[in-house]
């Protein structure tokens, strides 16, 4: 498969008074189209940092990032807002849901900055909450829902627009085992049965089990390779 | 339709914050609201003052009068149409403490002169056949109860003894900024008794009321009835009614000027506790604003966001403060009404209430909107968690 993320030569530091304070070093890598990566590594070690620089979240110091041939790191603020609601979807550990708004309403979200009219806004949202199995639950506000569910509805949210590739930091840190292990095998799903790109950020060795590749961040440096079979 | 649904979430989020920041923006709006109608009650006077009138009165002072010979002088000068004249009576109904204005006049050109004042044709033919008669305006009659055929009694102060007045007509603004207080009677009544009482008063004018053929020409008239007078034992000092009015208001321009300095301190005040509030509210929220930012959402739709809260809930407490301004201002205008017979609450102080909401509440939505549009990404994510 063709990368759909490459990344080259990436540095970033981080600027504590005067010192500056390296956390990601001269990294490359390549992420084909339909992967699903897992990014492990100890706290600290820049993760989560390199997974905001893929999903255009922070700027690089030096170096460059391109997703579906696009150099990200060549555009404006404007741009890049723009280049996010389509091509990136996100899930986050605390799954950021807004809380004075339904699941449907959350999910809508990120399609009222589309063109498309209430009725396909509306179906677009059904279909991803039938996806995550959460279209009974609809009209419920995040916090009427279980840690997994508003999990559920962030990746439903995070799919809805169809985006490029799927970003998911920690997406299964605040979970008990039994909703990790939903949350997994949905991503799972949508990776074997959508295709999605996805690159996880974990230190949780189960979750990143799911992944058919795995890369470790030390100190800022990429080590090795490892690709798996996953359960 | 959706990005309202949001704001009205978001400004009840905190329900118990929300609901005293609006009790204090309905507070801060009502006491703007009366301290406007206030000012504009001290200026009732001038606000009826008609543009084809002018006054006639002692170059020295209002309390040195003007000989009645006079007004045939002032009737002969080109542009004047009409000439009355009136002297401030100074009675006392019963007790001091019930003050109202009330003049003697020469009734026929003041009733001419002064078309606001609306009484009914018998009314007016009742006042002018009785040389004891008075007229009262509808609020002055319904504070004492007096009615049409009853006999008032003034206990003069300027002119001594006791006054008896039969009640003739009971006239009506012809808007609400006519001071509907006074008391009128006729000056060749308070004439008749100055002479027999042989008094230096007698055919003596406090005023002349002068009305001219083209407001237009006032000023002209003015001067030329001035220099009528120039270089006489009697100099006068002729100026438009609007002019007369504010002279008076000049006097006590001072307390204007404060109760107008603490009108804008009450704004300045709820601009900061709603400032505070809006800062709170972003504080709470960078993690969410963060969010809508990595969804897509640019700087300007999260600006409209914290704008819009801040407008909804300055607003709704602003629209409060309006509602409760009239019958907060009909009861403190009851209280008030020996000193201030006009005490509504003008267009004018509606649209400054408004315009202080918006004020208020763009400018307590800067410094978060600024902060919010400002952060990045990936340091508002930080704060979640």
């Amino acid at each position: 498969m063709a990368p759909i993320v490459e990344i080259i030569n990436v540095s970033k530091s981080y600027w504590r008074g005067n010192r500056a304070i390296p956390v990601l070093v001269d990294i490359n890598l390549s992420i084909a189209e339909g992967e699903f990566l897992a990014l492990m590594g100890p706290s600290g070690s820049g993760k989560s940092t390199l997974l905001n620089l893929i999903a255009a979240l922070d700027h690089v110091d030096s170096g460059a990032i391109q997703v579906g041939g696009i150099d990200i790191t060549a555009l404006s603020e404007n741009e890049l807002a723009e280049w996010r609601a389509v091509n990136v979807g996100f899930i986050f550990q605390f799954y950021n849901l807004i809380p004075v708004l339904t699941a449907f309403e959350n999910v809508e979200l990120p399609l009222l900055l589309t063109g498309l009219s209430r009725r396909q806004r509306n179906e677009h949202v059904e279909m991803a909450l039938r996806i995550v199995n959460l279209e009974e639950r609809m009209d419920h506000y995040p916090a009427q829902l279980s840690g997994g569910e508003q999990q559920r509805v962030a990746i439903a949210r995070a799919i809805v627009t169809d985006p490029v590739i799927l970003v998911a930091d920690e997406p299964t840190g605040d979970l008990d085992k039994v909703a990790a292990r939903e949350i997994l095998e949905l991503m799972d799903r949508l990776n074997r049965e959508s295709h999605k790109t996805i690159i996880m950020v974990t230190h949780d060795p189960r979750a990143a089990e799911k992944a058919r590749v795995i890369r470790r961040l030390e100190k800022g440096f990429l080590n090795d390779v490892h690709s798996q079979d996953p359960h | 339709m959706f990005i309202l649904k949001i704001l009205i979430r978001n400004a009840f989020r905190h329900k118990l914050r929300t609901l005293l920041t609006i009790l204090g923006i309905t507070v801060a709006i009502l006491a703007f609201g009366l301290l406007r109608t206030f000012i504009n009650a001290w200026y009732g006077g001038v606000e009826a003052s008609s543009a084809s009138r002018l006054v006639t009165r002692s170059s020295i002072s209002l309390i040195f009068h003007l000989p009645l010979s006079y007004k045939d002088k002032i009737r002969q000068v080109d542009g004047v149409k009409t000439v009355s004249w009136g002297t401030w009576f100074g009675g006392v109904y019963i007790d001091e403490k019930n003050f109202f204005a009330n003049f003697a006049v020469d009734a026929k050109s003041y009733l001419e002169l002064y078309p606001e004042f609306l009484l009914s044709p018998e009314e007016t033919t009742a006042f002018l056949r009785d040389r004891k008669g008075f007229v009262a305006g509808r609020k002055l009659a319904k504070r004492f109860g007096w009615k049409i055929g009853d006999t008032v009694t003034l206990r003069g102060t300027i002119y001594p003894g006791n006054w008896d007045f039969v009640l003739r007509g009971i006239y009506r603004g012809r808007n609400e900024t006519i001071d509907e207080t006074q008391f009128f009677f006729h000056w060749d009544y308070l004439n008749e008794m100055m002479k027999k009482r042989g008094s230096a008063r007698a055919d003596q004018a406090g005023w002349y009321m002068v009305g001219v053929t083209r407001p237009d020409r006032a000023t002209e008239v003015a001067l030329a009835i001035d220099r009528t007078f120039k270089n006489s034992l009697a100099e006068t000092l002729t100026e438009t009614e609007k002019a007369f009015q504010l002279s008076f208001i000049s006097m006590s321009e001072t307390i204007i000027m404060a109760i107008e300095l603490v009108s804008f301190v009450v704004i300045i005040i709820i601009i900061a506790v709603v400032a505070n509030t809006m800062s709170m509210t972003y504080r709470e929220r960078i993690g969410e604003y963060a969010i809508f930012k990595t969804l897509g959402y640019r700087g300007w739709r999260i600006a409209g966001m914290i704008v819009g809260e801040s407008m909804i809930i300055t607003l709704i407490g602003s629209f409060l403060g309006i509602v409760l301004t009239f019958p907060v201002a009909g009861i403190v205008g009851k209280m008030l009404s020996n000193y201030f017979p006009v005490f509504n609450v003008a267009e004018e102080a509606i649209y400054m209430d408004l315009a202080a909401s918006i004020i208020i509440g763009l400018i307590a939505a800067i410094v978060p909107t600024y902060r919010s549009v400002r952060i990045r990404i990936a340091d508002g994510l930080r704060r979640i968690g």
